[in-house]
């Protein structure tokens, strides 16, 4: 089985996504014949041609509602928007059109797509290179929202998006698209959506992330294990839907919580999260829901190394909430 | 750069000698009924709205021509994109008197399930797309319809209607700019109706109106008498033709005059004079056909009575049925936000439904 890293493997689902169905397209700022600043599509223009994958203006409100209008043609389309940081100019086309189209119409239109985005910061990237825009998004009803952790997830994860009939966020973690590797069969799988992975089995405490994240959260959490802490640790995959079961079993198992993101603590998904497992989970907790999360700053360049809530924040979290 | 706007049909409803259209008696005729009706059901609207039975009205009074010449110069399938003040062509398209007033009243016979406003109108079968009240967010839309149809080479064509309003959002600017750059068929058509609620013209633009927007990002572009059907009807089809030779896309500007309020949450006597409404009555699109027709002898007082007669009986036989249909049910509240029911939104109607239950 050969090795890929993130940037492979999602290229390598967007060939098969093209081989297998003639209504998906593919398109963005320097998507087509360069292949993607990341390189992500590298190839599709060559072998399915430019009306299936091309170069867009530099409008994100552009490409979005150029994606609706293809999607409500029938054709599957797979924007991507260069940094998630420069979604925002789409965003009234994402959260009052796409994510509306179907309530919206009554059923009579759908929009079926995956939206494609880098994420997330540790590129020195500074302010606009590496937020993290999840909320922004979980907050709206109509669009689901994945994020895989590594190779593997991310072919799989991605195919299952492309497949299904829902506008879909998909956020990659442009920090490990290079830095993680994994075994990846060349073949068509998918990875069902709404389905967290239980990435590590543990007795003493749930560690909840996604992304970029969930590495740091398994660092943390061999670290916890070498001081007698064992520690569950929970990929979400997917945000929305979420797969509470996965999540409210483990806690109440552990009867211990941490959760853990880039995005800033307030009103990030993780308070989410956190109402949802106390109130489903009450009487199985033996100490509070700790966050571990960004601060509630812009992205400071400089700072980035103390921003971000890395394995050791992480293991401090842990130890706080074991201790409490 | 000045644009001068193409007429045919003058204030008498005369055309010049020697002028051509393919358009039948039978179909000038149709032209002038839905016309009517247009006016007639926003009419009823409006008042029904007074009364507290529909809760927002959007009339388009004045502007009648805009939208039903420019549908009848299309192909029925060729799909619409709507702001929001073009009933006349869905009309056009067949939707009845009693299926709009359904939608109207936002009742479960309503294709959006009573889920926005009222006067947010789409229907699949009448190839016309669900209005949204987001400005301009239906131009780009209707650029990405336009490729599809392009790239599974259909016979088909886009046409997205707004105001010059909304030709300030960014909307418009991107959305031109992708149909031009991918040579997408699709027509946008802009009624310039004066207004934007309350805000004139001269406060949406410095320049030339519309048209000239066109021409900068490097489509064909036409300024016509929007209240003259011959006009509107020609230039879309000349429109059509160009966008399937692969030419496309085009812009229309459509000079026009917003009659009425803006909808039945406005007062424009607080922002414009009287007089000015008057100087547009000569030049009512409805007005101008009549006079054509009744000089070809195709239509006369008599035809007229009979018709307006047989067409209210048919608009209030609609509503009524309309009023008779029950509310959506409380499920359809929760449905079609995805393809597929997720467990919140499962758990959240489950305890609505409880709560409804304990109520009764």
């Amino acid at each position: 089985m050969p090795v890929m890293n993130i940037i492979e493997a999602i290229n390598n689902a967007l060939h098969i996504a093209f081989e297998t169905d003639d209504r998906v397209i593919t398109f963005g700022e320097d998507v087509g014949f360069f292949g993607g600043v990341f390189r992500a599509t590298v190839g599709l223009q060559e072998k399915y041609g430019v009306e299936r994958c091309f170069d867009t203006p530099i409008s994100e409100l552009g490409i979005m509602g150029f994606a609706m209008g293809c999607a409500q043609m029938g054709l599957k389309p797979i924007p991507e928007i260069q940094f998630a940081d420069y979604i925002f100019p789409g965003y009234d086309q994402i959260v009052n059109e796409i994510a509306k189209g179907r309530y919206r119409t009554g059923n009579q239109w759908g929009n079926g797509m995956v939206i494609r985005t880098p994420y997330g910061g540790g590129i020195h990237g500074g302010h606009y290179h590496s937020q993290s825009i999840e909320a922004q998004f979980l907050h709206t009803p109509g669009i689901k929202v994945v994020v895989p952790s590594d190779p593997y997830e991310a072919k799989g994860l991605l195919l299952s998006c492309i497949r299904a009939d829902d506008p879909i966020l998909f956020m990659e973690p442009k920090r490990i698209y290079r830095a993680s590797k994994a075994e990846v069969p060349l073949e068509d799988y998918m990875i069902p959506l709404g389905k967290a992975k239980v990435a590590k089995t543990g007795e003493h405490l749930t560690l909840i992330g996604y992304g970029a994240q969930h590495h740091q959260n398994m660092t943390a959490a061999a670290e916890a294990e070498k001081m007698g802490i064992s520690v569950e640790v929970l990929d979400l995959r997917t945000l929305n839907p979420l797969d509470i079961e996965t999540i409210t079993a483990s806690v109440k198992k552990t009867g211990r919580c941490v959760v853990a993101h880039e995005a800033p603590i307030t009103g990030g998904f993780g308070g989410e999260l956190t109402a949802l497992i106390q109130q489903r989970c009450f009487l199985h907790l033996e100490a509070p829901i700790n966050r571990c999360c960004g601060f509630d700053t812009p992205y400071s360049n400089a700072h980035e190394k103390r921003y971000l809530p890395d394995s050791p924040r992480v293991l401090m979290s842990i130890l706080e909430t074991m201790k409490y | 750069m000045k644009f001068e706007t193409i007429s045919y049909l003058d204030l008498e409803g005369n055309l010049p000698s020697g002028f051509k259209h393919d358009i039948s008696d039978e179909t000038l005729i149709r032209a002038y009924k839905i016309m009517q009706l247009t006016r007639r059901i926003d009419e009823r609207m409006i008042t029904l709205q007074r009364q507290g039975v529909v809760n927002f009205v959007i009339g388009s009074r004045g502007e009648e021509g805009c939208s039903v010449a420019s549908a009848m110069a299309l192909k029925p399938d060729d799909l619409l994109y709507f702001q929001y003040r073009e009933q006349g062509a869905i009309l056009w398209r067949g939707m009845t008197p009693e299926e709009y007033s359904h939608h109207m009243l936002l009742n479960e016979k309503d294709p959006s399930k009573g889920r926005q406003m009222s006067n947010h109108y789409g229907s699949k079968k009448h190839a016309s797309m669900t209005v949204s009240s987001t400005l301009a967010t239906q131009i780009p839309q209707a650029a990405g319809a336009a490729y599809a149809m392009k790239i599974q080479k259909k016979d088909m064509v886009s046409l997205c209607y707004f105001a010059e309003g909304a030709a300030s959002e960014g909307d418009f600017h991107a959305g031109l700019n992708f149909a031009a750059v991918y040579k997408c068929p699709v027509i946008f058509f802009c009624r310039n109706n004066h207004y934007a609620i309350s805000t004139p013209r001269k406060f949406q633009y410095a320049g030339d109106g519309i048209a000239p927007r066109g021409v900068a990002y490097g489509m064909q572009t036409f300024r016509v008498d929007g209240n003259d059907i011959f006009a509107v009807y020609d230039i879309t089809k000349k429109a059509r033709e160009i966008c399937m030779k692969g030419e496309g896309p085009v812009l229309i500007e459509a000079m026009t005059y917003r009659v009425g309020p803006h909808s039945t949450a406005d007062d424009p006597t607080r922002y414009r004079k009287d007089e000015e409404v008057c100087d547009w009555d000569p030049k009512c699109p409805v007005l101008r056909l009549k006079l054509h027709l009744i000089k070809k002898g195709l239509w006369n007082d008599e035809k007229d009575k009979a018709f307006k007669d047989a067409m209210h009986q048919e608009v209030e036989a609609g509503i009524e049925v309309a009023r008779n249909t029950p509310k959506p049910s409380l499920e359809t509240m929760f449905q079609d936000v995805y393809a597929d029911m997720p467990w919140n939104l499962q758990e959240q109607y489950e305890f609505l439904q409880a709560l409804e239950k304990e109520k009764n």
